[in-house]
């Protein structure tokens, strides 16, 4: 979006420029809002509205990390897996009572959160750079051993923070507010603008886009491809500690299927928000745009009384399928 | 010279395949400009012009591969419409790629015979398809076993398995595209004796090739494309190379290259000493001096490409390198451009520019570090090296906010060129520099290279055709499987001694 206003003025731009699989989602949203207006009165209350886009912060969050990583041609499948690791060595390390007093305690665990997931993220990304592994089969090993070490930790029990003190101190994290907005909707926009910052505007923002564009052409232009593959993976991880540090106050608890399928919601909002799967382009806003998608569909479904809202899972299904399809036939057009 | 080959009486009569103001155009880019052209049976029809001349594109749309823009295709003077290249194959017009279409992990046999297998009830019948392919190679003259893997097969073997295969059809034209690229002198005369086979047997032949000499042995008549536009189609037995050459480029030849001044000895400023990249090339010793263009050549597959992508850290190597006298080792890309060393590769669009990018984006991509200021890519400031870059280096676009996919050959290869120029390189390795671009842009490019040489960079260029070798550099190393077998300079300069050392074998004895 910044690259369409910034191009040379010279040029004389036209309704043919713009590109429309960058508005696509934002035009889906649109519909999605009219849609539930007419579905549900109480769907386009500000309260409500508020609500599911705070409820969508964890996807949306993740999605962001995501995005990094699709973009430069890798893909990864463990972050669900990881927020329940992450979190759930956060909320031990606060009950460890190792530091007596709340504040020091939180603010530790919050950066012992941020640490846990960029190395877990560098672990990812290790695998797939120095290891030579296929993202795919790499980050499903990976899955695998985060959520096993979870379940293990907990022993197939759950995970709950006991302190008083700290859980009253980390609550408004999640359940605050500034001037009315939920804590976690900024939180999502500050990520967001991060993340488009790095990518669209820094150096290594446009050598992860040519990595995923044409890694050969990476590679002898001098790139160093690993390194800039590699470190998607630890934005990942730090997206997905992002998200803990939001989810962990909300229910103070964690257990073996925390973030259970998150991989897929993740890998969808970024789908849906026009970011190509083989890489190459990366659409930060229209990812934070698809994560709110996801839970609106959720959410009208819940509001309406046209399907049972155990089909979630399915029209979520069909969604990524059909945005695959209309980012198809866009791009026959232009 | 092979009896056979002795070009045959031009005959007359309705032509075979035919084709009328034929002209084919990508998007605005007009390729082809109304070709009227007519093969006959039992003739060999040479199609010769340089890179980007449109040959190929011809061919294609003769073959149904593409379809015309404009213009109408007749065979025995009845207009036909071609659907695709099945629907040519079918009304008996074959094509022999350039490339090698095989699958390598299949049988002789099984690949003459893919997608068309002789069957016996519900399994395919191995037996009569083993004796079919072991006849159909002989019958060029060729002894495989159909039961071997192609994988295991050489270029020229595999060459006569694709023959073999476009043959199986009841085929009334053959069309060959460039077929002796890749091949030595011997092999490419075996394989003239197949044409000449060919065409004794009544059947018409297109023959695309920039071997001029190849041409006047083999070709009944010869139809010269300059630029899209059918410059000429005489008899061969009327046309000496030179005059080809002539009508090819549409000017004096000797004019597409700069005018240079000898070159002084001077210090050495990258020495290779015995340098190995394993499995490509061994061995490999040579000097660059400061100011000189310094040639590579080579059949393909020489190990020339792989030499100079281990010597920029872009493959593993062995060995010793010493730039201005100091010794070096370079394990990626990153860390040569760094030492002023710019590799620029012979695939453009595959490992040169990033094709779904704008112009922008890839002219600043190698150099990035440049532009950032703070944290930011000064966008301002890499439009302005753009216009820069466009002037400077011709680069012909419409619009600055195209695609690099989007422009020709020749403006992808400036674009290149401009791209690795950003980071002021003194040592250039250029690879194939001019390949599928048109004349008019060869010459920039080879005016740009001496200019390199005049502002005292040193220059290596990587390129398969001789004359552009010739033309342009100083001396010429010579690779032959990996190693160097020689070195020309000054009067020694010729495509004779090129090739004498290149193949290993005397033009003399192959011709």
């Amino acid at each position: 979006m910044a690259d369409t206003a910034a191009a040379s003025p010279k040029v004389r731009r036209s309704w043919k420029d713009v590109d429309l699989r960058a508005v696509a989602p934002f035009v889906a949203l649109a519909l999605l809002l009219i849609l539930g207006a007419f579905a549900n009165p109480n769907f386009i209350s500000i309260d409500n509205l508020l609500n599911v886009i705070t409820r969508s912060a964890f996807i949306a969050i993740i999605a962001v990390g995501a995005t990094f990583v699709i973009s430069a041609g890798g893909l990864d499948l463990s972050v669900g897996s990881m927020v329940a690791f992450v979190a759930s060595l956060t909320i031990m390390f606060m009950n460890s009572g190792a530091l007596a007093d709340p504040m020091m305690t939180l603010v530790a665990a919050m950066v012992l959160a941020l640490a846990i997931g960029a190395a877990c993220g560098l672990a990812n990304g290790l695998i797939t750079t120095v290891g030579r592994i296929e993202p795919f089969i790499a980050t499903l090993g990976t899955m695998g051993i985060y959520r096993g070490l979870t379940t293990w930790l907990s022993q197939g029990g759950a995970i709950t923070l006991r302190s008083p003190d700290v859980q009253s101190l980390y609550r408004p994290v999640y359940f605050g507010e500034i001037f009315g907005v939920p804590f976690p909707i900024i939180a999502i926009f500050i990520t967001g603008a991060l993340a488009a910052f790095v990518l669209y505007r820094t150096r290594y923002g446009r050598h992860v886009l040519a990595v995923g564009s044409n890694e050969d052409v990476a590679r002898y232009s001098g790139i160093p491809v690993n390194r800039v593959r590699t470190i998607t993976y630890v934005i990942q991880g730090l997206c997905v500690a992002v998200a803990c540090l939001l989810y962990i106050p909300r229910l103070g608890s964690t257990s073996a299927t925390t973030g259970l399928m998150w991989e897929l919601q993740a890998i969808t909002a970024v789908v849906v928000g026009g970011t190509a799967l083989r890489g190459g382009v990366g659409r930060i806003w229209g990812t934070i745009c698809g994560a709110f998608i996801l839970e609106i569909v959720g959410n009208i479904m819940l509001l309406s009384n046209f399907v049972s809202e155990y089909l979630i899972g399915a029209i979520q299904g069909a969604i990524i399928i059909i945005a695959m399809l209309v980012q198809r036939s866009l791009v026959r057009k232009s | 010279m092979n009896p056979d080959a002795t070009p045959a009486s031009v005959s007359s009569g309705s032509p075979v395949l035919q084709a009328i103001g034929l002209s084919k155009s990508f998007g605005p880019v007009e390729v082809l400009k109304d070709i009227a052209l007519g093969v006959n049976a039992g003739e060999v029809h040479a199609i010769i012009g340089e890179n980007g001349a449109g040959k190929s594109t011809l061919m294609k749309v003769l073959s149904g591969h593409l379809q015309p823009t404009r213009g109408e295709l007749r065979i025995d003077g009845e207009p036909v419409h071609f659907s695709g290249p099945v629907d040519a194959e079918r009304r008996g017009i074959v094509l022999v790629h350039q490339e090698i279409l095989l699958a390598p992990d299949l049988t002789v046999a099984q690949n003459i015979y893919l997608g068309r297998e002789l069957r016996k009830g519900l399994v395919v019948d191995d037996r009569a398809m083993n004796e079919g392919a072991r006849q159909a190679v002989r019958d060029l003259g060729g002894d495989i076993a159909p039961d071997v893997v192609v994988g295991r097969l050489s270029i020229a073997q595999r060459q006569l398995v694709q023959i073999a295969r476009v043959l199986l059809v009841p085929h009334r034209v053959v069309i060959f595209d460039e077929p002796t690229a890749s091949l030595t002198p011997v092999e490419t005369d075996a394989l003239l004796k197949v044409i000449a086979d060919i065409r004794a047997k009544g059947t018409g032949v297109l023959y695309i090739s920039h071997r001029l000499q190849e041409v006047k042995e083999i070709a009944d008549k010869v139809t010269v494309l300059r630029d899209g536009k059918l410059v000429a189609t005489r008899p061969a037995s009327e046309l000496e190379p030179v005059d080809m050459a002539r009508l090819m480029v549409g000017r004096d030849v000797a004019k597409l290259y700069p005018d240079r001044e000898a070159v002084a000895a001077r210090e050495t400023v990258l020495e290779v000493d015995d340098f190995s990249v394993p499995g490509y090339a061994q061995h490999a010793s040579f000097q660059l001096k400061k100011g000189e263009i310094l040639g590579f050549a080579g059949l393909v597959g020489a190990g020339r490409t792989e030499l100079m992508e281990g010597i920029v850290g872009l493959r593993p190597g062995r060995g010793a390198l010493r730039l201005a006298g100091k010794p070096v080792h370079f394990s990626d890309v990153h860390a040569s451009l760094k030492a002023g060393i710019a590799y620029i590769s012979e695939d453009r669009k595959g490992k040169g520019l990033l094709l779904a990018k704008d112009l922008r984006e890839n002219l600043t991509l190698a150099s990035l570090g440049k532009f950032v200021r703070g944290l930011q890519v000064d966008r301002a400031r890499e439009r302005a090296a753009l216009d820069q870059a466009i002037s400077e280096f011709d680069i012909r676009t419409g619009r600055k906010d195209l695609l690099a996919g989007q422009l020709s050959g020749g403006n992808q290869q400036k674009l290149l060129l401009a791209k690795m120029m950003m980071l002021d390189p003194g040592i250039v390795i250029i690879d194939e520099p001019t390949r599928g671009i048109d004349i008019g842009t060869k010459e920039q490019i080879y005016k740009f290279i001496a200019k390199l040489a005049q502002e005292g960079r040193s220059t290596i260029v990587v390129s398969s055709e001789m004359p552009e070798l010739i033309g342009i550099c100083d001396r010429i190393i010579v690779m032959r499987g990996g190693r160097i077998v020689g070195e020309v300079a000054g009067e020694h300069m010729t495509e004779d001694e090129i090739v004498v050392l290149a193949t290993g074998v005397k033009t003399g004895e192959a011709a």
